[in-house]
């Protein structure tokens, strides 16, 4: 009885989940009356639009996974080793990006960084993509941080630090060559979450003006009926991409660990 | 991007107290200030302002006009229907997968497409339940086709308040899963022996000792998807268009073009964003700090 009710729960549950996925992939292959083709896809891939706003999103999400892991693996190692006091205030601030809205943010944005502030950041096309990558990395900050720091948990940041020091090693070797290569994990599982993150960002990108993704794919499903599928698709593949390399990355390591 | 670069070696003296340490942190501080608190303070500031600078609660009271008002209610509305639906689906899924016997093989299965739906949200959401709910989609076909329902007819219209909310319950249920999961875990054998030895049933342990331990857990996790739809943006942008007037969508519109017509009305929407929101993550910390009394 209750092993049922289980069952029909989950069962339920799971035709939630699923149901709109198969009717986004069924809709993207109906774009010919009376047959399933991949004709909206060949559409999509046949707009150049299409692949400009991929390969700026493909691009601006490389640069915010490099600007975070730049800006959070030193923090959070310095926090780790000399400021172990200042940790509670670090971690709360990181998760504030999840408390203030990203709209909040970005109209923050455009208003102190606008043509007649000290730092017309929005005035040229590079610095309003520098404000879009300061944008993406503060929405992503959540996720690297604490990924970043649960890593430096399992390794002993300080006598490692030690050793390397004791062998003449100066802070950025250390950080490169020692602490990175030790993280590198939850560096990478933080940088999955940032890309699934950026390709899909809406918001930001639409309210700075910028040829990104997100943008593209709300534009196209203002004006056509089957493309917005297609790409919907495409997205969530990208975004099972990202979670299942996350996956991978992770359980790679375990096994990599586990004999020693 | 120069400030980005490795804290530089500044000079460490480890046996004083007076350091430079917090040197290190300078470059994270700066960049938080500027992209972070800085923009959301000016927002905060610029909703108690005029436009020449002076102070004011002018722009809070202008919240209170009927249009604003009610779209603070139809996004208040949207939010805690979704939240409250989406937190008991996920919490009985979880249940069902911890407690009610299913094959463990499935288990790590769920958490895994939780984590990866939990991120499928914005725009193309908003297309897939357009492909399944909308006039063409799938289940309105389909129910069309076999059974002769017609969805339109009883008045369901994806485009609309129960629309959006189906559609936000996508990401709301596996964001439940994901963090009422280790509750559940938590949840001790013993206690259950405890009460089942004392004669309870199983009604009464649910009642008497299970949810009351669950409590400040699942109040916590339904504030969190109450912030979490509230500021949702994109979804109901790609899904409505502007037919609908939820508080992200009118900000949306104010930040583009100045709809209301004064920017610092602006500011006092945004703030009003920022308080609700973060109520409902301060209760869901305190709430959290409660319920890991009993759990863990």
């Amino acid at each position: 009885m209750k092993r049922l009710a289980a069952w029909a729960i989950f069962i339920f549950g799971m035709a939630y989940f699923i149901l709109p996925l198969i009717g986004m992939v069924e809709f993207s292959l109906s774009m010919l009356r009376g047959q399933y083709s991949f004709e909206a896809y060949r559409v999509v891939f046949a707009d150049p639009r299409f692949s400009q706003t991929l390969s700026y999103s493909v691009l601006m999400a490389l640069l915010t996974i490099v600007f975070g892991a730049l800006l959070v693996v030193p923090t959070a190692f310095w926090v780790r080793l000399k400021l172990p006091e200042w940790r509670p205030v670090i971690e709360f601030v990181t998760l504030l990006p999840l408390v203030i809205p990203a709209i909040v943010i970005v109209f923050g944005y455009i208003r102190l960084y606008n043509t007649s502030s000290w730092l017309p950041l929005t005035g040229s096309t590079t610095g309003t993509n520098l404000l879009l990558l300061f944008g993406y990395a503060t929405l992503s900050l959540p996720y690297m941080y604490r990924s970043i720091d649960t890593g430096l948990r399992t390794i002993d940041v300080a006598t490692l630090t030690e050793a390397a020091q004791s062998l003449g090693a100066g802070w950025v070797t250390i950080l490169a060559r020692v602490i990175l290569p030790n993280v590198l994990v939850s560096v990478l599982s933080g940088a999955f979450v940032t890309f699934a993150i950026v390709m899909g960002e809406f918001t930001l990108a639409a309210l700075l003006d910028r040829p990104a993704f997100g943008p593209y794919l709300q534009l196209m499903g203002a004006n056509r009926a089957y493309e917005p599928s297609a790409l919907s698709t495409l997205t969530f593949i990208i975004t099972w991409a990202c979670m299942g390399l996350i996956q991978l990355v992770t359980r790679f390591t375990k096994h990599d660990k586990a004999p020693r | 991007m120069t400030d980005t670069s490795p804290p530089a070696a500044p000079p460490i003296a480890p046996r004083r107290r007076l350091s430079f340490a917090w040197l290190g942190i300078v470059p994270f501080a700066l960049f938080v200030g500027l992209f972070l608190i800085a923009p959301t303070m000016k927002i905060v500031i610029g909703a108690f302002q005029r436009a020449d600078g002076s102070f004011t609660l002018e722009n809070l009271a202008g919240l209170f006009t009927p249009s604003i008002l009610s779209s603070y209610w139809i996004s208040i509305k949207i939010s805690v229907a979704s939240a409250a639906l989406g937190a008991l689906i996920g919490f009985l899924m979880a249940a069902a997968m911890v407690l009610g016997g299913l094959p463990r093989f499935i288990r790590a299965p769920l958490l895994t497409f939780s984590g990866v739906a939990s991120n499928f949200a914005g725009v193309p959401l908003a297309f897939a339940f357009l492909a399944t709910l909308g006039p063409l989609g799938l289940v309105t076909v389909w129910l069309r086709t076999e059974f002769g329902i017609n969805l339109r007819a009883y008045g369901f219209n994806i485009l609309s308040f129960w629309g959006l909310t189906i559609t936000y319950i996508f990401f709301q249920i596996p964001l439940m899963i994901l963090i009422i999961t280790p509750a559940l875990d938590g949840l001790k054998r013993e206690w259950r022996e405890a009460a089942q030895s004392l004669g309870a049933s199983a009604v009464q342990y649910w009642t008497s000792v299970a949810l009351p331990i669950l409590f400040p857990s699942l109040l916590g996790t339904f504030a969190l998807l109450f912030a979490n739809a509230f500021g949702a943006v994109a979804t109901a942008i790609a899904l409505t268009g502007s037919s609908l007037n939820i508080v992200p969508i009118m900000l949306f519109a104010q930040i583009r073009g100045d709809v209301l017509g004064n920017p610092h009305l602006g500011y006092a929407m945004a703030f009003g964003m920022i308080l609700i929101t973060a109520l409902a993550n301060i209760l869901y910390i305190w709430l959290r700090m409660r319920s890991e009394r009993w759990l863990k």
